[in-house]
């Protein structure tokens, strides 16, 4: 499954550890949310990059008091019909101020990159080698968004206001 | 009219171009229905029986004549030469071919028009009152308020997977002609005492398998914190909304299990802790969005032209005067309901000449604009008094002038067995045949206001628990039947209609209406007493035998 | 959701397959011939539910091709023509019901 980093398909310097495996001194892991809970202290000295695998019908309030120290969260899509990833990602990065690596697992196709990037993700395992090779042509699809969310674009309405103001400036 | 400018336009181009990508890789096979689906749902495709469905988006019921003229296009061009108005104020064509879906949305773009999210688990049509911005007393525009949640919920990245659909409705007017009680998020907009507009927010209302009328969740949200406190509703049904049972994964299920006071503390504290935030709605927001919708410059008019007096000598034009127009808040002008009831006609089609010549119309006589409500009929919303009569001429020589609107065969159906995949029974013919029972308009007048709803399967997209009188089609070992429900309510008192007894065949539901309607008028206390009153004041009993005393 | 094949199977009677048509949304009819036709009459029919399940497998393979298929019941008169088992199946052959607004 190609993980897709900065628009393009990037190797995946981290392993997906098994929940009874031993974990190792070094190497980037991703660990799943029990596993991480189970033994948090420990796991989030590493000196080697950990992440956590997050499930999507849990609430956030144990993982947050981590997040500076993780270097990567996964949130789950189980079907693509399935949209409670969307609210943890946003929670994440908007009001936990988390800025590690944020990365869609599960069933990610091309269709909804845009909206996994507006609400934060910035990392995706995509099912479908297609839909990862087409993942910079995707995102440009839309240039006009309505809503604010925490990725930084500026809104329809925004853009109106500014073009208002310059426009009665230049009066 | 709101206006769209660029950014909109730009939108709405960019949506079908990815829809033209997404149904050239469903034809060559490299997205798998499965995939698919959702993606087509979410432009308003459906399958039904006979064809794919595509259901166009009329965002709060206005259309400008170029608009109708450009839908009259696709039915003409697309589809069979008509289309359909529903109760959520779109319009749906039942005969589109897949193939030609991208550029009958491109033709549409032309104009502004667009079908995203009218179908799918996500923010669909936000509906408000037909007669927003012309009707008397109403409080300000709701208009702008749907423009703005209209805006607010397009393409959201958080909720563009919801648990199920989710429908808003707004009204601003003492009578609510937009049903916001039976919506997923209903706002009634008023004022505070210092003059701040704001809404009471109810959630948890729809109607479907299991009906809840909407509780109220906050008294008064200002204006400021309307899209922050929706995002609040929105963030918590989608994180607990079930996802386990597709009948139980409406918003209106969770705030039943919840209950409303826990509900309304999950909202409250999510929303405190977005307070403030980007979405704060600010006034130069708000006057922005009401800059770009134009309204009429209307004359000073007399209350009683020469027009008017000349034409109420004939008893037909008072008629249709009486019955389909009413009162404007401009001195001199009238709001005009366009029937789509015709007798023995399939409720709320229209053909694509009707179509074109209601446009015509409307520039002529309604300064270029026309309504859609969720009874299924048109309106012209800025008809000068003066031109009535000419008015009338022109919609009775095209079939849109019969003159009975609220009454009897006003009739709100579903499309039913005959068109959709959902439905266990036909209700346009039943529609159809009620019609031709009450086709005496002196009768359907002396009976007076009775709304009858009409759904085909327990989705209930007819509203039939909500109908003074109901009928719900069920499927009794590859029969059609259908049970019969009495009193319910759309509007301000809003309540669910009762059953009346064991279904009946399809072959004697319009003796069975007749019976209740001959019920009503032997028991009505006084001739101005309607059918929903009288029902409310007798309970269903007296009903219930005069229908069941010889079946 | 749940692939057809993996509900139970039960028929009553004579059926065939049905669906419609992915480009431009026809009834269309699972044929003997592993295709598809808008005529009823070339449908393929069966009468055991093993053979309805082999069926109804074929057709949902064709995804390019076809949305939903689903078993059907059908109707065989002492002719031997072939009849839509049901009203649903009778409007999805026929037609809607009613005068469509605009003549066909």
């Amino acid at each position: 499954m190609p993980l897709v980093k900065n628009g393009k398909i990037t190797a995946d310097a981290f392993v997906h550890l098994a929940d009874d495996a031993e974990i190792p001194g070094d190497g980037a892991i991703l660990v799943s949310a029990q596993r991480f809970l189970g033994d948090a202290e420990a796991l989030s000295r590493r000196t080697a990059p950990t992440g956590v695998v997050w499930p999507n019908n849990r609430d956030l309030d144990d993982l947050v008091p981590w997040l500076d120290r993780l270097a990567v969260v996964a949130l789950a899509f189980p079907s693509f019909r399935d949209g409670r990833a969307y609210s943890q990602a946003r929670l994440l990065r908007e009001r936990y101020g988390y800025r590690g690596e944020l990365r869609a697992t599960g069933q990610v196709l091309r269709d909804q990159f845009l909206f996994m990037l507006r609400a934060g993700f910035d990392a995706f395992e995509v099912k479908k080698q297609s839909d990862a090779e087409a993942f910079a042509g995707t995102v440009k699809r839309y240039s006009v968004f309505y809503q604010p969310t925490g990725d930084g674009r500026l809104t329809a309405l925004h853009q109106r206001m500014m073009l208002r103001h310059s426009e009665s400036a230049s009066q | 009219m709101y206006t769209y400018d660029e950014l909109d336009r730009t939108l709405i181009n960019e949506r079908v171009e990815e829809f033209r990508d997404q149904v050239k890789r469903r034809l060559s096979g490299e997205l798998t229905e499965d995939e698919f689906k959702m993606l087509r749902l979410q432009n308003g495709v459906y399958l039904q029986l006979h064809a794919y469905m595509f259901r166009v988006a009329i965002p709060y019921g206005t259309l400008s004549s170029a608009q109708l003229r450009r839908l009259a296009h696709v039915a003409r061009r697309y589809d069979r030469g008509y289309g359909h108005f529903t109760t959520r104020q779109n319009i749906q064509f039942n005969w589109i071919k897949l193939a030609e879906l991208p550029d009958a949305l491109a033709d549409l773009a032309e104009v502004g028009i667009h079908a995203m999210q009218t179908s799918g688990n996500n923010t669909r049509n936000v509906t408000s009152d037909q007669w927003a911005g012309v009707a008397p007393g109403e409080i300000e525009d709701p208009r702008i308020w749907s423009e703005l949640l209209r805006q607010y919920t397009t393409l959201h990245p958080e909720f563009s997977f919801l648990p199920r659909k989710f429908k808003f409705a707004i009204t601003a007017s003492a009578h609510d002609r937009a049903a916001i009680k039976v919506h997923d998020i209903g706002l009634r907009l008023h004022k505070n005492d210092a003059g701040e507009t704001g809404f009471e927010v109810l959630v948890g209302g729809g109607l479907g398998r299991t009906p809840f009328i909407g509780k109220t969740i906050k008294p008064f949200v200002h204006g400021h914190d309307l899209l922050s406190y929706v995002e609040a509703i929105l963030r918590v049904y989608n994180r607990y909304g079930r996802r386990d049972n597709i009948y139980k994964a409406r918003i209106k299920i969770l705030v039943h299990e919840l209950g409303i006071e826990k509900f309304a503390k999950e909202v409250e504290d999510e929303w405190l802790q977005m307070r403030g935030s980007a979405l704060t709605v600010d006034d130069a927001v708000i006057e922005d969005i009401r800059s770009r919708f134009t309204y009429p410059a209307y004359e000073k008019l007399p209350h009683m032209p020469e027009e008017l007096k000349k034409a109420a000598h004939d008893p037909q034009f008072e008629r249709w005067r009486k019955n389909s127009t009413f009162t404007h808040k401009v001195q001199g002008y009238a709001i005009v309901t366009l029937s789509l009831k015709p007798v023995g006609g399939p409720p709320g089609d229209a053909t694509a000449e009707q179509m074109d010549a209601v446009a015509d119309l409307a520039d002529k006589y309604s300064f270029g604009e026309i309504r859609v409500g969720h009874e299924q009929n048109l309106a012209l919303p800025h008809v000068a008094r003066r031109d009535l009569p000419a008015l009338w001429k022109a919609l009775d020589a095209i079939g849109l002038a019969t003159p009975n609107v609220n009454l009897v065969s006003d009739i709100i159906a579903c499309p039913g067995l005959d068109y959709c995949s959902l439905a266990n029974a036909r209700s346009i013919p039943i529609a159809q045949e009620l019609t031709r029972r009450f086709a005496n308009h002196d009768t359907a007048e002396l009976i007076g206001r009775l709304h009858i709803n009409i759904s085909g399967c327990i989705n209930a997209c007819g509203h039939h628990h909500v109908g003074h009188i109901g009928i719900l089609g069920v499927e009794k070992n590859g029969e059609e039947f259908y049970q019969i429900t009495i009193g319910g309510r759309a509007d301000e008192q809003a309540e669910v209609g009762t059953l009346i007894g064991p279904a009946v065949a399809y072959g004697e539901v319009a003796d069975v209406i007749e019976d209740l309607v001959e019920a009503y008028l032997a028991l009505r206390e006084r001739p101005d007493e309607l059918f929903v009153d009288a029902v409310k004041r007798l309970g269903v009993e007296p009903f219930r035998e005069r229908v069941y005393a010889t079946r | 959701m749940t692939s057809p094949l993996q509900q139970k199977i039960k028929i009553t009677g004579p059926s065939i397959v049905t669906a419609n048509r992915t480009w431009d949304g026809a009834v269309i009819y699972r044929t003997a011939a592993q295709g598809w036709s808008t005529d009823l009459s070339h449908s393929a029919v069966v009468r055991t539910a093993d053979e309805a399940r082999a069926l109804l497998a074929e057709s949902v393979a064709d995804d390019v091709g076809a949305v939903g298929p689903y078993i059907a019941p059908v109707e065989i008169k002492e002719s031997g023509k072939i009849k839509p088992g049901n009203l649903r199946e009778h409007i999805r052959l026929q037609g809607v019901t009613i005068d469509l607004p605009v003549p066909a």
